[in-house]
């Protein structure tokens, strides 16, 4: 498959979030404001490829070889959440001020279904190593700028004159909903 | 079915393993009671309180950056638990309250209508804002917008925004929606650690107090006869409000904007008023303090600025003990000021109110002889404020200056409040013109000098000395000459007997500053007396404390310290106070008490002592306005009592009284209740009455209410 193709797929067409509806918590969670967007958005970029890479090689290595794809849900999570906690013992040591910041948010990405659709979906499409990695940083990135746009579009909102009815979430989700038509625009470029 | 078990459990063990290894390598030693109180907080993180998330605010806590209740989300169970498991009474802890200080005056009814826009934000980015006032509040109501608990209401008379305390969880979303900075978080720590700043709505009065009092806020309380409200205000920013309501030169009142029309306000007889009320009540009203923080600080000096900062850094919950040279506190206001202006009992009264906050005191210990800075730092010190005075009298070294008879004018003074023999003569000379001079010849007349005649070298308006001083004096019986500058003194056996002096002219000098002085030739003659006082200046003795500790000076023989923290060369000690900046006034010495308490505060808890941004230090040119409209002129009626000058001698009887209650409230209505900008335009008529309501620690002049008036 060719390349570019992937990766214009995964950031916009199918993007991860607003046309595939995965990962919406943080995207509702953490969009007030445009710096803790940044902080959520580079963790989950940071988060899918490692996991990627890992489940990756587990899928290919241990679980096709004995048939056993079927435990691949399990596995996948028992990855995932291993990755994240390992990611949070690093962070805390090394940038306190980013996990100070992403708080309880780290541990979210654990069961964020963002991360663990990105991994599923490069295993349904049997996809091979260079595939993989663009795949999962593209759909990451995806992911990222919804989110960034959607922080921006958050922090206008705030200062608009909304009536007080739908004010806070239900003026965002009426704004995302608005974005998912845009992206779903994307239709037709690529598979 | 084997393999998958066998799978899944090696996955889990190899990722155990590699978890174990990375958490034995990038093992950070963190306080277990961080992840405890992370723990108990809803794990929201929300950014309410205004931190990164909650393990940021677990954190700040336990460091005790962050009060136990911060959460806006827990409420007070949580606070409750943290409280608890940190072992400390979260009564003690103060709740924040949003408030605004601008108090908008009659703004409503002429407010801008912008065409489309609803922000404040946006108004100010695009028109800078409300069409009369440019630092006030616009009236649009962002802050009603941004407030998530529906604390805040938009007057519409008014137009300003009214804050209701028992919604307001201290979140400081309107605070961050408000572009022009006029809502602030205001707790007790709040007020004491705030200093002023141009970017707030200050009236003029308020930026001239040194002490930085908020004088409108006050008389509205007095207004309205909430004399304890009143007084707390002061307090806020002067823990001596008996003594300085007698003393205090009034620097507010020579900026009060009621001076375009008529006189100004009479803002510290309404002061010595109200610290009157509570001094005769007998009953203290109690002033909060926070919970202890666990650090002790020492100031050395009991003066006005050692005692303000002492009272200051208790509230804020640190260990105070004062370390005073004298028998007694109290400083130069004691030793310095005689009892006809402030006595004994009067100055106690303050002294007293801050002792009890659990303040202890050393007296007749010297700093340099008894103890050094070292000696407190090995004592378990975590800092020291040293607010010594300006106790060395400066004498003119003329011929003749060892002849006996010859004094320093905080000499004469200190001998009629200690043991020390009082110096009697019956023809005094007085050599300066400040107040301590008119002390010095008022005392002796008093104290049954035949004749006193007060020689000054510069011109009658280069007098320091409040201008009631010298009028009271001269009433009294004092002989002054201006342009007359001492020369030698005469002696006979080693006794004074009389002082030679010259007539002088002035030139008005090329540099700026003081004019030059030209003694006029031929013009000398001698004046025969047999005591000389000699009020020309004081200093610091720092001679010892500099062989003990040294300590660096400047070339004025004052501490050496930073201007913007008070922090000496030595690392965690402050100096302030006339040791600091050279003999000054008693309420500047009390604004730098609570200015090191600041420092100190931030130095000992954080480290870092932030630096004030925009911090106000000149009248703010914008504030001035030329003319008052709508203001009736209404001259002040609060004239204070004063006893007959045949009472005054052979006795040191108070001399100026205490205004009424009903000249305090008449005085207390002529305020203006000015911002930078704006003030109450409309005059009250008779029947009706200001109404200061709303916010618990500043009134929001909201309305005018009608009272009706018995016919
Ligand atoms: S008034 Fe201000 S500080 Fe108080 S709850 Fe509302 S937004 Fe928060
Ligand atoms: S009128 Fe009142 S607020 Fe205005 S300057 Fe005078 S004392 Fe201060």
């Amino acid at each position: 498959m060719d390349l570019f193709y992937l990766a214009i797929s995964a950031t916009f067409v199918n993007n991860i979030l607003l046309a595939q509806y995965l990962g919406n918590c943080p995207f509702l969670g953490v969009s007030k404001r445009i710096e803790t967007a940044a902080g959520m958005a580079a963790a989950i970029i940071f988060v899918t490829i490692l996991s990627a890479v890992f489940t990756w090689a587990v899928l290919v290595y241990m679980l096709r070889p004995y048939g056993l794809e079927f435990l691949q849900t399990l596995t996948f999570i028992l990855i995932i959440a291993s990755l994240v906690q390992f990611v949070e013992i690093i962070l805390k040591k090394k940038s306190k001020v980013l996990y100070d910041a992403l708080g309880v948010y780290l541990a979210l990405i654990t069961t964020n279904c963002a991360v663990l659709g990105v991994v599923l979906l490069v295993a349904r499409k049997e996809l091979a190593f260079i595939e993989m990695l663009v795949f999962s940083s593209t759909s990451a990135v995806g992911y990222a700028l919804a989110l960034l746009l959607f922080a921006g579009h958050r922090e206008r909102l705030q200062i608009s004159a909304i009536p007080r009815s739908m004010q806070g979430t239900a003026i965002a989700l009426v704004t995302a909903g608005i974005m998912s038509l845009a992206f779903i625009g994307f239709r037709g470029m690529a598979n | 079915m084997i393999t998958p078990i066998v799978l899944l459990t090696s996955i889990g063990f190899v990722a155990a393993v590699i978890l174990g290894i990375a958490g034995r390598l990038f093992y950070v030693d963190e306080d277990p009671r961080i992840e405890a109180v992370a723990n108990l907080l809803p794990g929201a993180n929300c950014g309410g309180c205004g931190q990164a998330g909650c393990n940021a605010t677990a954190e700040a806590i336990v460091q005790r950056r962050l009060e136990v209740n911060v959460c806006v989300v827990g409420g007070t169970e949580t606070a409750e638990a943290i409280g608890t498991l940190l072992g400390y009474d979260v009564t003690g802890s103060e709740p924040k309250l949003a408030c605004s200080t601008c108090e908008g005056g009659y703004r409503a009814a002429r407010k801008y209508h912008y065409s489309g826009l609803q922000d404040c934000r946006a108004a100010l980015q695009l028109y800078h804002g409300f069409i009369r006032c440019e630092n006030g509040c616009l009236g649009l109501g962002s802050c009603f917008k941004a407030c998530k608990f529906s604390a805040i209401r938009m007057d519409n008379v008014s137009g300003l925004p009214v804050f209701d305390p028992d919604r307001c969880v201290g979140c400081g979303s309107c605070i961050e929606a408000c572009p022009k900075g006029i809502i602030s978080l205001v707790g007790e720590k709040t007020k004491i650690l705030h200093w002023n700043q141009y970017t707030q709505c200050l009236s003029p009065c308020r930026q001239r107090c040194p002490a930085q009092i908020n004088i409108p806020k006050y008389l509205a309380h007095a207004r309205r006869g909430e004399y304890g409200a009143a007084l707390m205000t002061i307090k806020d920013n002067n823990p001596l409000p008996v003594a300085t309501g007698r003393v205090c030169p009034e620097l507010c009142a020579t900026e009060c904007r009621r001076t375009i029309n008529d006189d100004p306000l009479a803002i510290n007889p309404v002061k010595r008023f109200v610290s009157d009320w509570e001094r005769s009540s007998g009953k203290r009203i109690p002033v909060s303090v926070a919970a202890d923080t666990g650090y002790k600080i020492a100031v050395v000096g009991g003066g006005p600025s050692g005692l303000s900062a002492a009272y200051y850094l208790r509230r804020l919950g640190h260990q105070v003990e004062i370390f005073e040279k004298m028998p007694k506190l109290g400083g130069m206001p004691r030793y310095g000021i005689p009892d006809y202006r402030l006595s004994d009992e009067q100055l106690d009264w303050d002294i007293e109110g801050i002792l009890e906050l659990g303040i202890t005191a050393h007296t007749n210990v010297t700093l340099g002889k008894d103890f050094t800075i070292q000696f407190l730092r090995n004592n378990g010190f975590d800092a020291v404020y040293l607010a010594i005075g300006a106790w060395f009298g400066r004498m003119i070294p003329l011929e003749g200056k060892e002849l006996t008879g010859i004094y320093s004018g905080i000499d004469y003074l200190r001998r009629f409040h200690t043991d020390e023999e009082i110096i009697q003569g019956k023809r005094f000379v007085v050599i300066g013109a400040g107040n301590v001079a008119m002390d010095c010849a008022r005392s002796a007349l008093r104290a049954g000098a035949s004749s006193v005649l007060l020689i000054f070298r510069f011109s009658r308006d280069l007098m320091e000395a409040n201008a009631h001083e010298i009028t009271d004096a001269e009433n009294e019986g004092v002989i002054m000459r201006c342009l007359v500058s001492p020369v030698r003194f005469i002696g006979e056996n080693g006794r004074l007997t009389g002082i030679e002096v010259q007539e002088v002219t002035l030139r008005h000098s090329p540099t700026g500053g003081l004019p030059e002085v030209i003694p006029v030739e031929g013009s000398n003659e001698i004046v025969d007396c047999d005591v000389v006082i000699q009020a020309v200046g004081q200093a610091a003795d720092l001679n010892d404390i500099i062989a003990a500790d040294g300590l660096a000076k400047t070339r004025y023989s004052t501490i050496d310290a930073d201007e913007d923290t008070l922090q000496t060369s030595l690392p965690g000690v402050f100096a302030g106070g006339d040791c600091y900046s050279g003999p000054r006034l008693m309420v500047e010495a009390i604004a730098a008490g609570r200015y090191a308490a600041r420092s100190i505060h931030y130095y000992v808890t954080t480290g870092a002592i932030p630096p004030i941004e925009y911090r106000q230090r000149e009248m703010m040119a914008p504030a001035m306005i030329d003319s008052l409209v709508n203001v009736i002129p209404t001259p002040t009626s609060a004239i204070k009592p004063v006893i007959p000058v045949e009472d005054r001698m052979g006795t040191f009887r108070e001399v100026e009284g205490t205004i009424t209650e009903q000249q305090c409230q008449q005085e207390a209505n002529r305020c203006l209740n000015c911002g930078i900008y704006c003030y109450d335009q409309d005059d009250l008529p008779r029947d009706q009455t200001r109404i200061a309501r709303s916010c618990p620690n500043e009134p929001h002049i909201v309305e005018k209410e009608e009272m009706a008036l018995p016919n």
